[in-house]
């Protein structure tokens, strides 16, 4: 058995805030212990809602945030140790592509600029017809080149944003939310470019995402996350959930098929503030299958039978 | 590449009627401070005493001053003191201010924090206060009055580039390029600054405006250029007190102040507009 | 019984532009319609157009008529509609952000709808208020209702610009995509409230989105947009079965679902034309995958299917049986 591409052990984020002259600082947990290891060739999902922390979790397996407490092992590497000289060289393995394909490019530079910058960061030398090569494989003509982003609709932006993540080969590519400023019709491009991206140039992908329904399409395991930790990891895109949030979260993703329809059970309560995390389980302020022990202690992720879970009464 | 943009964008600014008339103007000054010599019959500190106190005439189109020089010359050479004086300083100024600025903005911390406290408290003096106490150290001349003016503006400069690289900073495409593995003299340089630039360009052409008028109010008290030099300050002064024998004097070199300003200011707002409309365009909609 | 609400080939101009074109719409009490399009495709401005609020955004109507109630609204003029709005339709915004005023208390912001509406006391608008809130299941009403819009999430934001859209007692809610700057799971909760209300109360419910997902949930009817132009319009099950409208098709191809093959997800080449540059004949041909030389030169009609319902395309999926 081969040892993961990406391993993330302990991961936690910490914000403060305030801590002036006149307001008391607060601390924000935004991603709490979190544990995973990405084989070669996988694609992961994340799915969450808003302030599960998946952003802050893309961002610091980067190190475009630095982790407060937490390891990071890039194909056996210490990446969180490394020196800022070391990490510029390894950054040449990761890349990232952003959510908002209007401002994740600079709009005073040309799309061949766009794509020639990982190279000059780099201070590697650009090897002829790179820039043709990387648009052919995203799917944009070559006439494209010396175009602004201002002149590109939002899947071409998009399109760039990938050639530009690609440029070095990299081994591994993070995809915060790709298309969620995209129409469906857009979107639905895009999904499979990075599908067919990812078969020729052997990537391993960590997914963002907030639609479930996308996740399972694309995605081998899926990583359900909520305020900040790891509730689920489902072996399979097809998995049957355990853990009730992400069964809400299923139910409530509606599938475009009328004989499908159902009540939903809606969840009640307000989510917990990430300043104030409470004492127990996450969830259990909202969870409909509570028990005393969710709310005083945090249930551990437990991986029996390759399915990862972490409730004290899973489904 | 570039040049196509800068072409555009001239084009759109002389399309304005008030950026044709100011652009035209300052073409002019620019060409008679350039060409002076070629221009003008008379050496600037040729002085002849009996020609003194001349109004307009066809020998001489502006008149003489008190020592018989030939105003117009004097004008035109005026013309570079106050062009060269006021642009050079700004220039230092706009250097100065945005390597200050772009540092606080982009590491924050005890060092913004100590350059905002040193900025905002000499935004708190007045231009020509600041001015004033560096020339009194420096002593008058050239030197001084430069270096007052780049000091005085400074902090304009300081703090517009520091907001422009704060919002900047949180640009999606900023954090694709750290991403990539950006130093940080790559985002500054190659992102941030670039990008920031074009409001601290509208704001400097205004600061020359100004600048002008700060090097001849310290002309006028005669801590400006030192004679012979001409400059519109300086010859101004010497004018307030022949106000009523020989008004010319003071009246010239005002109104060349006060033109060539108010064409900067038209000038400006010409291009902040012109900005705009390549802004708007820009983004698509 | 003719329909509460009824479009007939109306067209919206904003400048030179038709953004709209020979729109045909109807809904009827108790009933949920959707509308449905991607970005560009003018849902936005059907629902400014019925509520008369084009002048905003400087368009107009330029043909056709709308009605509602069986009253002509360009008969009734500005204060005729003014009079509508709010009373009679019900308008819930995109971002519940912008839709509230964010240094009033949401509780008066609702209050103020009754009285203006029903002339209800300010007590009784309270209690009104109050009993709403309970209805759109907000805990403790009495609370939030002193509360100012920041401290409320966002879920519970667009629970009151839903409390105030029925204040006024309104026969018609026009909701514009209601829950798309929402979490997922209270996007469950506000459609399911939504429809909710529209059967408990036989009101209308004209719901702006570009989520198939959604309409296959909530909707009964169904029309789909297409670059200014309905390319049909068909009861919610017969849709999804058989699309008539090779657009539609694509669009539900294009969304990811139970059961789907890695690769499957078609996407549709090109993108949607922008206003101005509308092709000739029918709007879609240069993406679809039927397109012929008619299709090029004649701009299709909406005409009625046998099965119910209308379809615009010279070759139309589903043929009268």
């Amino acid at each position: 058995m081969s040892a993961p591409l990406l391993k993330v052990e302990g991961l936690t984020k910490r914000f403060h805030a305030g801590g002036g002259l006149f307001t008391r600082q607060r601390t924000m947990t935004a991603v709490r212990d979190v544990d995973l290891a990405i084989d070669r060739g996988e694609v992961v999902g994340v799915v969450g809602e808003s302030g599960c922390g998946k952003s802050t979790l893309a961002r610091l397996v980067l190190r475009l945030l630095e982790p407060t407490v937490g390891r990071i092992t890039l194909d056996g590497v210490d990446f969180t140790g490394l020196s800022p000289k070391a990490l510029r060289s390894a950054r040449r393995r990761m890349a990232m592509v952003f959510q908002d394909p209007y401002s994740s490019l600079d709009p005073r530079y040309t799309v061949a600029d766009i794509i020639a910058e990982p190279f000059v960061v780099q201070s590697r030398a650009m090897p002829a017809g790179a820039i043709e090569e990387m648009l052919d494989a995203v799917g944009l003509p070559g006439t494209a080149a010396t175009q602004y982003p201002h002149q590109l609709s939002g899947g071409q932006r998009q399109r760039v944003g990938i050639a530009r993540a690609l440029a070095l080969r990299p081994e591994f590519v993070v995809l915060d939310e790709p298309t969620a400023s995209l129409d469906v019709s857009i979107q639905a491009q895009i999904i499979e470019l990075l599908s067919s991206l990812r078969d020729r140039f052997g990537l391993t992908y960590l997914f963002i995402s907030h639609d479930l329904g996308l996740v399972r399409y694309f995605c081998d395991r899926i990583v359900v996350m909520y305020l900040g930790s790891v509730c689920e990891i489902l072996p399979g895109a097809r998995s049957k959930p355990r853990h009730p949030y992400t069964s809400a979260l299923l139910a409530s993703s509606f599938s475009p098929d009328p004989a499908a329809r159902r009540e939903i059970i809606p969840l009640v309560g307000e989510i917990p503030s990430p300043f104030n995390l409470p004492a127990g389980c996450a969830f259990a302020g909202r969870c409909p299958r509570v028990t005393e022990a969710c709310r005083t202690q945090q249930p551990p992720l437990s991986r029996e039978g390759g399915h990862a879970v972490a409730c004290f009464n899973p489904l | 590449m570039i040049a196509a943009r800068h072409l555009t964008l001239a084009r759109t600014i002389f399309r304005r009627p008030g950026g044709a008339i100011a652009g035209t103007w300052l073409a002019c000054v620019v060409l008679a401070a350039v060409f002076a010599p070629l221009l003008t019959p008379y050496a600037y500190d040729a002085q002849v005493l009996k020609e003194a106190f001349q109004p307009p005439s066809a020998g001489h189109l502006l008149g003489t001053d008190e020592f018989g020089r030939d105003l117009l010359t004097r004008l035109f050479y005026g013309a570079r003191t106050s062009l060269s004086v006021s642009s050079i300083s700004i220039l230092i100024s706009v250097v100065c201010g945005m390597t200050l600025g772009a540092a606080a903005g982009y590491f924050g911390g005890a060092f913004d924090r100590m350059v905002t406290t040193v900025v905002d408290l000499s935004w708190s003096f007045p231009e020509i206060l600041i001015a004033l106490i560096l020339v009194a150290i420096i002593g008058p001349g050239i030197t001084g009055t430069m270096a007052a003016i780049a000091v005085a503006y400074l902090a304009q400069f300081a703090r517009l580039t520091r907001a422009q690289i704060m919002m900047l900073r949180s640009e999606t495409f900023i954090e694709a390029a750290q991403s990539l593995g950006a130093s940080h003299s790559h985002v500054l340089f190659r992102h941030l600054l670039p990008n920031a630039l074009a409001p601290v360009l509208v704001s400097a052409m205004l600061a020359t405006g100004d600048a002008i008028i700060l090097e001849a109010t310290l002309g006028f008290f005669g801590l400006g250029a030192q004679p012979p030099l001409p400059s519109w300050g300086s010859m101004m002064s010497s004018g307030s007190a022949l106000l009523f024998k020989a008004p010319w004097i003071i009246i010239f070199p005002g109104l060349a102040v006060a033109i060539t300003v108010v064409a900067i200011n038209l000038f400006g707002d010409a291009l902040i507009a012109a900005l705009d409309i390549k802004d708007q365009v820009r983004r698509g909609e | 019984m003719t329909a509460l609400l009824s479009l007939r080939d109306v067209s919206v101009d904003i400048g030179r532009n038709r953004l709209l074109d020979g729109i045909n719409l109807t809904v009827d009490r108790g009933q949920v319609l959707g509308l449905v399009g991607e970005s560009g495709s003018g849902k936005s401005l059907t629902a400014l157009a019925i509520t008369g609020l084009l002048p905003l955004i400087g368009g107009s109507i330029t043909g056709g008529a709308i009605h509602f109630d069986g009253v002509n609204l360009a008969s009734i003029g500005e204060a005729g509609i003014r009079t509508l709005r709010g009373k009679r339709i019900g308008f819930v915004m995109q971002n519940p952000m912008i839709a509230l005023d964010a240094v009033q208390r949401v509780g008066e912001q609702i209050d103020v709808v009754s009285r203006l509406h029903l002339g209800l006391s300010r007590q009784a608008a309270r209690l009104r208020t109050l009993d709403l809130m309970a209805q759109l299941r907000i805990p403790e009403p009495g609370a939030v209702a002193e509360a100012y819009p920041h401290q409320l999430s966002g879920g519970m934001k667009q629970r009151i610009v839903i409390a105030m859209a029925l204040a006024g007692e309104p026969d018609l809610i026009i909701a514009d995509e209601p829950t798309t700057a929402l979490d997922v799971t209270v996007q469950a909760q506000i459609i399911q409230i939504l429809t909710r209300l529209s059967r408990e109360r036989g009101l209308a419910l004209l719901l702006i989105t570009h989520d198939m997902g959604v309409v296959a949930q909530a909707c009964d009817r169904v029309a789909v947009l297409y670059a200014g132009r309905i390319a049909e319009e068909r009861a919610v099950g017969s849709i999804f079965a058989a699309p008539a409208h090779p657009y539609t098709a694509a669009l539900i191809g294009c969304i990811p679902r139970e059961g789907m093959a890695p690769g499957s997800l078609l996407g549709i080449p090109g993108a949607v034309p922008t206003s101005g540059r509308y092709p000739p004949g029918c709007r879609f041909h240069p993406r679809c995958t039927n397109a012929a030389d008619l299709c090029r030169q004649d701009r299709p009609t909406l005409r009625p299917l046998q099965s119910g319902g209308s379809v615009a395309c010279h070759f139309a999926m589903t043929e009268t049986p």
